[in-house]
């Protein structure tokens, strides 16, 4: 039977709206610097983007670790699994640019990105679907 | 993951029960198929094949588009008005499909896409003709941040969450509209892409 009574969650802290700033962050920083091939971006926006979105990262690797009566075990099983999709497109987008002869600072740069966004999706999936599960005890 | 029964929503179908159903985060037997596509677009990008490269790029971009259109303009709007036991029926047999088939639509599209650009020398061009490049670049990201942000964690939570042996209603719709609405604003959006890739084709 469907139960259309209960509540729809509990009150969490905002850890899908940070995933989605650092996600837009990243993004922002691999459109900026796609728009300047072939030729090499100025860096430093990049860079700050970057940076700002490793910081959302890390606000949100501290808030979960502050969460109490949250379903880890879904939290796990199921950031694993989409963490395992997200590297294989992340390295087959890392294997593309290698293949292109990108190289030093951009490549590096490029791979941060690629590793932000590897983490922030199965973060932020695993978490969307772990708000809503019961607390095993 | 695995599948679990739930069970079947009384007078949903004639006056009978209807059988139990297994709901499925992620279709299994789909696995080899994204395996065999990711494999070839690999062979694709390290021969630098521009058949193989046009090949996935217009197939893969073709289907995206049409599927996010037809989704989000024609599917999510039926959605909407269709009663919760009806969207959890819809939505089980749907959602894992999507699950499997966008991502990989999405990255066939986008590496053979960028690929395409270099080989063609499509990113050689100066400003501002060069804008309708970084055009397609804002468009696919920001509905990678709609998809990736919004649709895909609702889509995987409505799953999780009929997966309960009582599942929330409310919240399933909820997040079917969600779905609906975020499938929308992506088809919406993909009228740009069209726009875009039809003009850069025609260069």
């Amino acid at each position: 039977m469907v139960n259309t009574q209960q509540p729809l969650e509990p009150s969490r802290p905002p850890v899908v709206a940070v995933a989605v700033v650092s996600m837009i962050l990243v993004v922002a920083g691999g459109i900026y610097t796609a728009a300047y091939l072939p030729h090499t971006a100025p860096l430093t926006p990049t860079v700050i983007l970057v940076l700002l979105s490793i910081g959302g990262l890390a606000v949100n690797a501290v808030t979960l670790m502050r969460l109490q009566n949250f379903a880890w075990d879904r939290f796990f099983q199921v950031g694993r699994w989409a963490l395992l999709a997200y590297l294989v497109i992340a390295g087959m987008l890392e294997y593309i640019f290698i293949v292109d002869g990108m190289s030093g600072n951009l490549l590096l740069l490029f791979t941060l990105m690629l590793a932000i966004y590897a983490v922030d999706v199965p973060l932020l999936l695993a978490y969307s679907v772990a708000r809503y599960q019961a607390v095993e005890t | 993951m695995a599948d679990v029964a739930i069970p079947a929503q009384p007078g949903m179908i004639g006056t009978q029960a209807a059988p139990r159903r297994e709901v499925q985060i992620i279709p299994m037997q789909g696995l080899p198929i994204v395996g065999i596509v990711l494999a070839a677009l690999v062979a694709a990008i390290a021969g630098n094949w521009l058949w193989a490269l046009d090949f996935f790029h217009v197939v893969g971009g073709g289907l995206w588009t049409g599927i996010d259109l037809f989704v989000g303009l024609v599917v999510g709007p039926i959605l909407g008005r269709m009663s919760i036991p009806a969207r959890q029926e819809f939505a089980a047999q749907f959602m894992p499909k999507m699950l499997l088939i966008m991502p990989t639509l999405v990255i066939a599209t986008l590496a053979s896409g960028f690929q395409l650009a270099r080989h063609l020398n499509v990113l050689a061009v100066s400003y501002p003709q060069h804008w309708w490049i970084t055009g397609s670049f804002i468009v696919v990201g920001v509905m990678a941040v709609i998809a990736l942000g919004f649709l895909e964690p609702a889509n995987l939570a409505v799953l999780f969450e009929m997966r309960k042996p009582q599942p929330n209603g409310m919240l399933i719709g909820r997040l079917m509209k969600r779905f609906a609405y975020t499938a929308g604003i992506t088809g919406v959006m993909q009228l740009a892409t069209l726009i875009i890739m039809t003009r850069i084709a025609t260069w």
